[in-house]
């Protein structure tokens, strides 16, 4: 198993590599950060030292190069427009990030694993149809839309709920201001993904129902109960860890929109405004990150599997 | 199953217990009346998508049945112009995606080696970077606009289409009929597109009604965040785009009402066909059902 993880560790540093190097061609395609700079009163003689200044004259290829040395020395390098350190920029955003969607996709599997369970074992039934039916319709609503809708009943009209950031301004509100700020953004994101997730619990379920050993267990009359939870739910651990790991990755980037609506000061917004002033450390900062990020949770998804079923055996 | 192209009995089949999921049925005749109705925005809008009308900001009136925008054009005009977009996207992204995500899978899980590898780490590269950084960055390297946005849409979904086919084409290629194909000598082409093809649709045409509903859904979100379809042209993303202002937000709902709902009935609809495609078409589903 250690050997297993380790050439998996090995083989990740060149896709590494690769996944970064392209993101480093797409995004210097996709414009200079001197764009923001130019206006009527900045000469094109101040643009140009400031590109020299910046290394942005040398093709893309070398300033990659000199992005991974740095890389390599432990330095992310400073944001363009802030002159702040990516490494202490991530660092001030992640927490917010990883506290929103962390609770988001606990308190979504919370739902979805056991109205999942439910679903397949009463496949059929009137509270699986409900299920499915329901699950359909959370996930076609845009999360944009749904927050609109949120701010509009409950900070417009009712008033009760903050509309943006993470904690009242000025104010020393404590545990219960941050759980105010969040009850929206929580409710969008858990809406947007508890559909897709109660119907992939089903159907994995499904198939472990219609399995032959599941046959051979009903045959030996040891009641329904014992034959789904104890032979049936047990197998069922494998889908369940698979939809887990799916969704790490998105724990530290799948909110840039609903950070954007309720101004929640995570990476999503970051990232949003860090693209639209094409600051490159910014982007390349979080890109490797989301990369590393992705690479790991694949990795740990593949460990588990092994935890869990005692079958599968890495060379 | 026969390797051979579905037979008239096969699609009546497919038909008959599609009209067995009666909310897939029900959606696919709103999908179809939607469709229509946004076909026809040039005779039933009673007015041009761009037009000002000098009203702005009035609330439903008989003029204006859903009202004016805060540039004085007539919402309900809009919202049938925007619906148009919005299917034009949705179909255009879906037909890329299938056809990018169908001819790689096929290639990579047919050929094997080499070529199986490269395709396979380009599709974890594509797929590694998040998804929407991928199309924001994108959105900033062409210029954003409809076609620029379709082209975005079409290059970031047909990796998860090209490792189901070739997960597919992998199970295929060890079946009895495609092994016989290939001793008997029959040609590569035919044997990909005649032998292994029609057999990879069914799992690919449930993947292409999640592919719609997910780009109706991404469309409707970039055009919101100003990066997607730009005014004057109406998308049912970028008319929501105006309800970032509180005021508009807090007095005038039938400005971003409308659109919000339709994206809802539309991305429903098209959820609950696929739902109905996939009882239809996954012959181990009604197996299920009956032990």
């Amino acid at each position: 198993m250690t050997k297993y993880i380790l050439k998996r560790i090995l083989i990740a540093i060149p896709v590494l590599i690769g996944i970064t190097l392209v993101d480093y061609l797409i995004m210097s395609m996709a414009g200079s950060p001197l764009d923001m700079m130019r206006g009527p009163r900045v000469s094109q003689a101040a643009i140009d030292a400031r590109a020299i200044q910046l290394g942005l004259d040398q093709p893309w290829v070398v300033q990659y190069f000199v992005w991974l040395r740095q890389l390599l020395r432990g330095n992310l390098g400073y944001s363009i427009r802030g002159h702040e350190a990516v490494l202490a920029m991530i660092g001030r955003s992640i927490g917010p990030t990883l506290l929103l969607m962390g609770t988001s996709l606990a308190i979504t599997l919370l739902i979805a694993i056991p109205v999942g369970i439910y679903s397949a074992v009463h496949q059929y039934s009137i509270g699986d149809y409900a299920a499915v039916t329901l699950s359909f319709v959370g996930s076609s609503i845009p999360g944009f839309f749904l927050a609109l809708v949120l701010i509009y009943i409950f900070t417009v009209r009712l008033g009760w709920l903050p509309s943006s950031d993470m904690v009242t301004r000025g104010a020393e509100g404590g545990a219960l201001d941050l759980i105010r700020h969040m009850v929206m953004p929580v409710t969008v994101l858990v809406f947007s993904s508890v559909g897709s997730n109660i119907r992939y619990i089903r159907s994995a379920v499904l198939e472990i129902l219609q399995q032959d050993y599941m046959r051979t267990a009903r045959a030996k009359g040891i009641g329904r109960f014992l034959v789904i939870y104890k032979h049936g739910l047990r197998n069922a651990l494998l889908p369940i860890v698979t939809v887990i790991g799916m969704q790490i990755p998105t724990l530290f980037g799948g909110a840039v929109i609903v950070e954007q609506v309720f101004a929640w000061p995570g990476l999503g917004l970051m990232t949003m405004s860090a693209i639209l002033q094409r600051d490159y450390p910014v982007i390349m900062g979080i890109a490797l990150l989301s990369a590393v990020v992705v690479l790991v949770a694949n990795l740990i998804t593949d460990v588990l599997y092994a935890v869990v079923n005692p079958a599968i055996t890495y060379e | 199953m026969p390797p051979a192209a579905p037979s008239e009995r096969y699609l009546a089949t497919v038909w008959r217990r599609f009209r067995h999921h009666r909310l897939g049925t029900i959606s696919l005749a709103v999908l179809l009346l939607l469709l229509v109705v946004s076909l026809l925005a040039p005779v039933i809008a009673p007015y041009s998508p761009a037009a000002i009308t000098g009203k702005f900001h009035s609330g439903p009136s008989p003029e204006h049945w859903l009202g004016t925008d805060a540039s004085s054009r007539d919402v309900f005009s809009r919202l049938l112009y925007g619906m148009q977009t919005s299917m034009l996207v949705g179909f255009l992204v879906t037909i890329i995606t299938t056809v990018v995500g169908v001819l790689l899978g096929l290639i990579s899980g047919y050929f094997g080696g080499l070529v199986d590898i490269i395709i396979m780490r380009i599709t974890d590269i594509v797929m590694s970077f998040p998804y929407l950084l991928l199309v924001l960055v994108a959105a900033a390297i062409f210029s954003p606009g409809l076609w620029s946005i379709i082209l975005i849409l079409g290059f970031v979904n047909w990796p998860g289409l090209a490792r189901l086919v070739r997960g597919n084409v992998l199970a295929l290629r060890e079946s009895s009929f495609v092994q016989g194909a290939i001793v008997a000598g029959l040609p590569r082409r035919h044997i990909l597109f005649s032998e292994i093809l029609p057999n990879t649709v069914a799992p690919v045409l449930i993947y292409a009604t999640s592919v719609l509903s997910l780009s109706i859904l991404d469309e409707a979100a970039l055009s919101y965040l100003g990066q997607g379809v730009q005014p004057p042209m109406a998308s049912l993303g970028n008319m929501l785009g105006g309800a970032e202002s509180l005021t508009i937000l807090t007095s005038r709902p039938w400005i971003w009402l409308p659109p919000g709902i339709m994206i809802i009935v539309l991305v429903v609809a098209i959820n609950f066909v696929g739902d109905a495609l996939r009882d239809a078409l996954d012959p181990s589903r009604t197996e299920g059902s009956r032990s």
